[in-house]
């Protein structure tokens, strides 16, 4: 059972770390801020996520899992209102794009 | 090479290149965004060096409240930003700056590296003693307990430079409101935000100033959350920032250092010595201090980054 959590924990973190690299490649390459911001937003929505899903059969109580899952929400929550914010002030010209 | 050690290399690395952007790079605006992403990367540095208490401390004051402060004075110069580089001073200026910045920090390596080892430390003395004060954060036992003056000044310190700032107000609008600004929101994204994350934030907040007697926490990080909260308030266009004026603000202001110096009097009259607490109350006396310090230290740190009054009384 233990081997299996294990397994899950590599497999789930190696993922997420692969969509934070992705995001960080698409923040660096792609030509403009709406496409960065969907890039970067990929990276804190699915990557943070798979990490915290695959962090979670290695806590040890049920108080701990829910702070991880309360981050994850916190972050997507910011992550989301971020990017409107960001995109709104691109599109109105207050920041250049 | 161990994962570990490759894990801290690579944040030393980092480290010494975000400090390195922050001095070298052009433009004020993007040295402060490297001094923050310095910050959030010196808070991972600590927790990898488990003090979890300036781990938290690093992420809400050194990196987030410093750095939205430093954000604000960056934005104040950027109309004078390119005539003072205009002004820049000569070669040798430069060069015996660096010189002296420089041996300034060889001799601090120095200091560093050249420290007896064992190094001296007062940990034995404070894990001996924690249990007289009741309290099991051995950081909130040092900063409450063993050396509660530092902490009262430390206070006080944060009251004079609030009113450092407020005194930078002209005349016509001493005792309005700071320029903070009052966004209209048309779009009501942020408005929305501050209804769903302020509640949640002031929760957190008070569970980090809560849980700072046993664990990693304290009312310094829970009240830069709750400090955060009320900016977003006001952010939102929910709630204007308060007139200066204001004797209940300034009333609530004051109630954290007035309790702290009461309770320090308190204590050399019944323990003996000035801030000291008697036997059996130690725990009384330090919750009583960090409930009113808590909203003092929020709305001081609130309205630091606020600003000096820029509205008449009235508007």
């Amino acid at each position: 059972m233990s081997l299996l959590l294990n397994l899950w924990t590599i497999l789930a973190v190696s993922l997420g770390v692969f969509f934070f690299l992705a995001g960080t490649l698409g923040l660096l390459r792609f030509p403009d801020v709406f496409t960065r911001l969907h890039a970067l937003t990929k990276a804190d929505n699915l990557g943070l996520g798979l990490v915290v899903l695959g962090l979670l059969p290695q806590m040890n109580s049920i108080h701990a899992m829910l702070k991880l899952l309360l981050i994850w929400l916190l972050v997507l929550f910011s992550g989301a209102i971020v990017s409107q914010m960001l995109a709104q002030a691109a599109r109105s010209g207050e920041i250049d794009s | 090479m161990t994962p570990s050690l490759a894990l801290n290399l690579a944040l030393a690395l980092l480290l010494l290149g975000m400090a390195g952007w922050a001095v070298l790079v052009r433009s004020t605006q993007a040295a402060v965004i490297g001094f923050m992403v310095f910050g959030l990367l010196l808070t991972l540095a600590w927790a990898r060096l488990d003090g979890l208490d300036v781990a938290l401390t690093e992420a809400a004051i050194g990196g987030g409240l410093t750095g939205f402060l430093l954000l604000g004075a960056a934005v104040r110069l950027r109309s004078v930003e390119h005539r003072a580089t205009l002004q820049a001073p000569g070669l040798a200026t430069r060069i015996l700056a660096a010189l002296a910045a420089g041996s300034v920090t060889l001799l601090l390596a120095f200091a560093v590296l050249t420290l007896p080892s064992p190094a001296p430390s007062l940990a034995p003395a404070v894990a001996e003693n924690i249990a007289m004060t009741q309290v099991g954060n051995p950081v909130t036992a040092v900063l409450l307990a063993f050396r509660a003056l530092d902490t009262l000044l430390e206070t006080l310190v944060l009251v004079l430079a609030m009113l450092g700032i407020w005194s930078l107000a002209d005349d016509r609008v001493w005792g309005g409101r700071p320029g903070f600004a009052i966004a209209h929101d048309a779009s009501g994204i942020l408005h929305y935000a501050a209804r769903i994350l302020v509640p949640i934030g002031v929760v957190i907040g008070g569970y980090i100033f809560w849980i700072g007697a046993d664990d990693p926490g304290g009312k310094f990080q829970g009240a830069t959350l709750l400090a955060a909260m009320w900016l977003l308030l006001v952010l939102a266009g929910l709630r204007d920032a308060p007139r200066v004026s204001s004797q209940a603000l300034r009333l609530w202001v004051v109630l954290g250092p007035l309790v702290f110096i009461s309770v320090g009097l308190l204590g050399s009259w019944l323990a003996g010595s000035f801030l000291g607490y008697p036997q059996g109350y130690a725990k009384l006396m330090i919750v009583t201090v960090e409930l009113a310090l808590l909203p003092s230290l929020t709305l001081i740190l609130g309205l630091l980054i606020m600003g000096a009054p820029k509205r008449e009384i009235g508007r």
